[in-house]
Parts: C-alpha cells; sequence; structure tokens
C-alpha cells in the first residue's frame, strides 16, 4: 500500500526522525492557513500524488510570501500532474502539503529494502541525493553503501556510522545521521514497510539531518496488524476497478488492452496475459480469482471485467486444483445472467470436476466458445475481437 | 526415487481442523500420503479424518514419528506455525499459507539459520512425488510417475507444465513449488541440485516468473553444475513495472525482475525456454529428442 509523502513524514516523527515542519491541505484557503501557522521566511507547497517525479512535472514550487503560496496552491492543486511514474494520463492534485522551507547544505539518498538474495533488509545510502537511486545505481554504483542488518540484532550503531561516514556526513553531524538511520529502520520493522526512501536526505545551515521527501510504502501482508496505516488509504489515488476486486479479496490489476482475463493463480493469469499478447491480442487485466472462490465471487470477478467499457471479449481460463471447474461455471452462468453478456466470450476448463464445469456451461444455453487448451482459448478470443 | 518426499514419509498437518486443511487431508490421504497427524492447538485428543490430533508438533512427532509437515495455518499465525515445526526438528516443513507478512519471514529465515528443517514455500501448492505422496494441494490425478522433475514458484503453471508433460506421455519424478513469496524456504538452485543428484530424474523443467533474480542465479548455477537437460520458462513478460502481480513476489521494481532479463540469461545458460506457457511439454520434448531421452523419459 502507498500512502502520501505528508503521512509518512507524520509517522517518522513518531521514530524520532526529523522532518520539516508542514500542514496537508485540502483548498487554497487551508494551504495559505498552514502557511501562516509556519510563519517560515520561505514555504514550500507540493503537491501530493502517489508517484514520484513531481518537482520536474511542476507539482513542487517555492514560496517566499503569502501571497506566492495562494497563487501557487491555486496554480498546483487540481492541476493534472504527468511524471515517469504516473503514466500518460497524470494524476490530479487534491491534497497539498504546506510545509517550511529549509537551509539545504546537500543532499543525501537513504533507503530500506528486502534484499531478497540474503532475505535481509539492507540499508542503502548515497551522497548522490536528489537523483533517482537507480540512476546512480547504473551510472556510479561505487557510490552506493549497503549495510545488511541482520533482523534479530536489529540495525546495529557501528552499521550505521559506518554508512555516515561512508557518505561524506560532517563529522559534527554522524551523531545526527545515525540517529536518523536508527529511527527510520525502526519505521521499516514496525510498521511492516516494503520500501522506505528519504531522497534527498539533507543536511541544513543551522545543523539538522532531515527528510526533505519521504517515501513509505507497506506490506500489505502485514496491514491486519498496522490498523493505523490501513486507515491512511487514499482510494481517490486508485484505480476504481482495483478497489472494487480488493473488496472481494480478488487480484486485479488494470491494463489497456481489450481482452479481460479471468484466471486462477498468479502465475497462470500472468501468463495467459503473455499468450494473449503472443497471438497478437492485448489483455486488459490481470485477475486471479484465487484458490478459494467461490461462485459468488467469481460473479463479482466477471462484473469486474464487464465494467471495464474497453472489454472487447472475455478469455476465462482455468486450472482447477483447490479451485473447482463446476464453482467457476456456476458463477460464469450467474454473472451473465445478472449483467447480461453482448460480447464474446472463451472458456478453458481444465482440472478438478472439469466435466460437471462444461456439463453447466453446455446447459446454460449461454452463447461460449470452449475451448481445449491454453493456447486454443487464446487464439479464439484473439480471432473474436478482431 | 524421487525428491523430498516419497511413499514412506510421515507427514503432520498443521492447522488441520481448518475447513482447507479439512478439504486437504482428505485428499492426501486418498492419494495414499501417510498422514499420521495433525496439529491445533486445544483441539489434542479430537481426531479428522480419522488422523490424531495433538496440540504441538513436539507432541505430534513424539507420538507418530512423522518427519514432515504441510501447513495451512492462518497468515497471521503461520510464522509460528513455521517455528514450531523447525523447533521439532523435522526434516521438511511445507507451507502452503499465502499472506504471511515480509517481516515474519525474514525472521523465520534467520531463525532457520544452523537448523535441519528444510522449509518449501510459503505460498505454495506443495511437493508431489507421483504415485506416491502428495503433500499440499495441488490436483493429483494430473501427475503420472516418470522422469523429468518439476519445479516452479506458481501453483497452476506448475499443474499446466505437469498436464502438458502426462499428456504428451511424459511422466514425472516430483514437482515442487517453491512459492510465490519473495522471501521463501527453498529456491531454485536447491531443487535443481536435489534433482540433479536424483538418479531417476533425467530432465528439469524450471517454471519462473517476474520479480528478483533468482531465475538467473538458478541458471548460473545450472550451467556450471547441472549435468541434465533443463528447460524454462517465465511468466509474466507483459506485466507492467511496479505492479505486484498476485504473488507478492511478482513485481518489477527498479528495472530488475523482468522476464526479458530472465529469459535471456536462462538462453545464454544453455537453458531451452518454452516461447508460450502452452508450449512447455513441447520444449520439453524436444530437448529429450536432442539427448536422446525420449524413450528413456515415458511414463511408467
Amino acid at each position: 500500500m502507498n500512502i502520501h509523502e505528508y503521512q509518512s513524514k507524520d509517522i517518522l516523527r513518531n521514530y524520532d526522525v526529523k522532518v520539516p515542519n508542514g500542514h496537508v491541505a485540502y483548498t487554497v484557503d487551508e494551504a495559505v492557513e498552514a502557511a501562516e501557522k509556519l510563519g517560515s521566511s520561505v514555504t514550500v507547497v507540493k503537491a501530493q500524488i502517489h508517484a514520484g517525479g513531481r518537482g520536474k512535472a511542476g507539482g513542487v514550487k517555492v514560496a517566499k510570501n503569502l501571497d506566492e503560496v495562494r497563487t501557487y496552491a491555486e496554480e498546483i492543486l487540481g492541476k493534472t500532474l504527468v511524471t515517469h511514474q504516473t503514466g500518460p494520463e497524470g494524476k490530479e492534485v487534491k491534497r497539498l502539503l504546506i510545509e517550511e522551507g529549509c537551509d539545504i547544505k546537500k543532499e543525501y539518498y537513504i533507503g530500506l529494502v528486502l534484499d531478497r538474495a540474503t532475505s535481509r533488509v539492507v540499508m542503502m545510502a548515497s551522497e548522490e541525493g536528489g537523483t533517482e537511486i537507480e540512476e546512480v545505481a547504473a551510472e556510479t554504483p561505487e557510490k552506493i553503501f549497503k549495510e545488511e542488518i541482520d533482523p534479530i540484532v536489529g540495525l546495529a550503531g557501528y552499521q550505521a556510522r559506518r554508512l555516515a561516514f561512508n557518505i561524506n556526513i560532517p563529522d559534527e553531524l554522524i551523531g545526527k545521521a545515525v540517529k536518523f538511520m536508527m529511527g527510520l529502520y525502526r519505521t521499516f520493522v514496525e510498521k511492516d514497510c516494503s520500501i522506505a526512501e528519504i531522497n534527498p536526505l539533507v543536511t541544513t545551515g543551522d545543523g539538522e539531518v532531515m527528510a526533505l521527501d519521504a517515501k513509505l510504502n507497506f506490506d500489505d501482508n502485514a496491514l491486519f496488524r498496522n490498523k493505523d496505516i490501513m486507515d491512511l488509504r487514499d482510494l481517490s489515488e486508485e484505480d476504481e476497478k482495483e478497489i472494487e476486486a480488493s473488496k472481494h479479496d480478488l487480484s486485479y490489476i488494470s491494463l489497456d488492452g481489450n481482452i479481460g482475463c479471468m484466471v486462477n493463480g498468479a502465475g497462470l493469469a500472468m501468463s495467459t496475459m503473455d499468450i494473449i499478447k503472443h497471438y497478437g491480442g492485448d489483455p486488459a487485466n490481470f485477475l486471479d480469482v484465487g484458490g478459494g472462490a467461490t461462485a459468488e465471487k467469481v460473479t463479482e470477478a466477471f462484473k469486474i471485467i464487464l465494467s471495464d467499457s474497453n472489454v472487447k471479449g472475455i478469455f476465462v481460463n482455468i486450472f482447477g486444483g483447490i479451485m473447482k471447474c463446476d464453482v467457476i461455471a456456476e458463477g460464469v452462468v450467474e454473472a451473465t445472467k445478472q449483467v447480461g453478456l453482448e460480447i464474446p466470450l472463451v472458456v478453458r476448463l481444465e482440472g478438478t470436476n472439469v466435466e460437471l464445469g462444461k456439463n453447466i456451461l453446455n446447459e446454460s444455453g449461454l452463447n461460449i466458445t470452449s475451448a481445449d487448451s491454453m493456447a486454443d482459448g487464446a487464439q479464439k478470443i484473439v480471432s473474436m475481437v478482431k | 526415487m524421487s525428491v523430498y518426499v516419497d511413499k514412506d514419509t510421515k507427514v503432520i498437518v498443521q492447522g488441520i481442523t481448518g475447513g482447507t486443511a479439512r478439504f486437504h487431508t482428505k485428499q492426501m490421504l486418498e492419494y495414499g500420503t501417510k498422514i499420521v497427524g495433525g496439529v491445533t492447538p486445544k483441539k489434542g485428543g479430537t481426531e479428522v479424518e480419522g488422523v490424531p490430533v495433538f496440540n504441538t508438533v513436539q507432541e505430534a512427532v513424539e507420538e507418530t514419528g512423522a518427519t514432515a509437515s504441510v501447513i495451512y495455518v492462518p497468515a497471521p499465525f503461520a510464522a509460528d506455525a513455521i517455528l514450531e515445526a523447525v523447533d521439532a526438528e523435522l526434516d521438511l516443513a511445507i507451507c502452503i499459507t499465502e499472506h504471511i507478512p515480509v517481516m515474519d519471514m525474514v525472521k523465520v529465515k534467520r531463525y532457520m539459520e544452523g537448523k535441519k528443517t528444510r522449509l518449501i514455500g510459503p505460498n505454495c501448492p506443495g511437493v508431489i512425488t507421483a504415485d506416491e505422496s502428495k503433500i499440499g494441494i495441488m490436483p493429483g490425478y494430473i501427475h503420472k510417475k516418470g522422469h523429468i522433475g518439476v519445479v516452479s514458484r506458481s501453483g497452476t503453471l506448475t499443474y499446466e507444465a505437469v498436464h502438458q508433460l502426462t499428456e504428451a506421455g511424459y511422466g514425472q519424478t516430483s514437482a515442487v513449488g517453491i512459492g510465490g513469496d519473495p522471501v521463501n524456504g527453498t529456491n531454485f538452485i536447491d531443487v535443481l541440485k536435489a534433482f540433479n543428484e536424483d538418479p531417476e530424474t533425467y530432465a528439469v523443467i524450471m517454471i519462473g516468473e517476474i520479480g528478483g533474480t533468482a531465475e538467473e542465479e538458478a541458471a548460473e548455477w545450472v550451467k556450471a553444475n547441472m549435468t541434465k537437460p533443463v528447460v524454462g520458462f517465465i511468466g509474466g513478460a507483459t506485466a507492467p513495472p511496479g505492479k505486484r502481480m498476485g504473488h507478492a513476489g511478482a513485481i518489477i521494481s527498479g528495472g530488475e525482475g523482468t522476464a526479458e532479463a530472465k529469459n535471456r540469461v536462462m538462453k545464454e545458460c544453455g537453458i531451452k525456454v518454452a516461447k508460450t506457457p502452452a508450449e512447455m511439454g513441447e520444449t520439453m520434448i524436444e530437448v529429450l529428442k536432442e539427448n536422446n531421452l525420449q524413450e528413456k523419459c515415458k511414463t511408467l
């Protein structure tokens, strides 16, 4: 799960990670009010969307007085920002972070991620702050320093110090940098983050080490024990169909194509997209109905696929293991009864209770094309939507 | 012969009184798996499908002599269930549970260092040795005894591969699902090594997906060590970057973990890659022909 920058900074404050003072604003008046409350000589107006690259897209402005805060807030609120992470359609700005400006001496990078190869959390640091870490990794990998963290010990003091020295934090600020890193690690572990990225971390003229930007992502599987994080979810940042799917425990991702897919199992669902593409079609979505789906769940899944107006045909590809083919068939029949079906539907069933499933579809009187295999089904649906 | 499990493997089911576990306990017993006990705290003394239930893994192991466990415990408690299996010094713990928090698995992995238990999964279909023992949730009937080893990060894609092989007349030794999570107990290399050492396995199919670099590392290992032919497939060539595709581990991040990169490295390392998921079986047959193994590998 993603949250906004201002929310990330609120969490970090609780862990003694230094961040600039700031307030969220939903309207221009709130923005001006927030700036007044801060009373700083320079105020930063920052667009809050779930995507990076906001600065380059014109979503971050430095205001020298309240009038400028008003002007920038008016300009940015409601604007659609297109960044390298939003896709071409961009994202509309609905919230602003009004933050006090600071006297930046130098920018650095600090990040925490899971290293899959070692199954450990790794803290990465670099003196190349403000640029994307992938870029640094590609161009000057020697400037990235890493510390692998033992989950039993946690981030050790010496590791944080070593990172701080390696990235050339000035001697007098080493203590503050270490405290910052310790707090960031505690946040990561206690809140079950999947990514914690501070880019840039800055040293300031008045001798502070603080997070100028902050990005925290969370492990969806751990939200059950982090209810406070769940409350920060901003549904307006997410795809409507994906939200609907998550309500029914369906794993759904919107794509640009016109062939709707309903599959069981993540690997088979991805491969179904691949094979549609292989035969010249374009998948409209990734959809894994999961192993324990009921007929009701399948019905909901079907409705979500049909709610996408781009969808010109549907391919159902099921290899029943836990999932029984007759359950899928019942769900498909029920869904088409409820919402009607005016587009081609190709169904491939294999595995547990396959004959039962095929009978249900045959006897339904619906216009369903059956397929003998995954390849056969993919070819059929691609030719039918052309 | 086979890998990890055979007809004599004694298995306990952790979380046996839950709905899914009950269903699969029945299925496993019908397949012939030696399910000798189950564990659910506070349900000790009861029975499920005629199998005695114990309060702790330790008690179950002492009473039944089990050497393997299959875990169906719900995600919030699954890491603890794995720890309990490790503490009881089982040879094998197979965790089916999906959605375990990553930080839990990071701790579990650390705890397991130097311990004797091999963990398979989590978030996997389990392990099956055809016609001998099925430990997990896969549909048993698609598997036929033979000489192909199967290892995969995805459940249904494993079924797809096994089905294609069986239909074409090529049985399997064992099929091992290593799971779709970013932190897992057993990786591709572990299983490839086991298949390499298994005299009954003549060729292996490895099925990966986007995310991480486990397939690349496995391919390098194959090039340096494997004496048997390997066929590969990677799911998710058309997946958009930055999106988690169902499995917690199936995500392209920071340009890492693409199907393109995995396919390239596998090819460079001499692994024949199936062009589509529908061609996993055919690709294996081509490789068997090239290696003169076609007759030797027919279903037993």
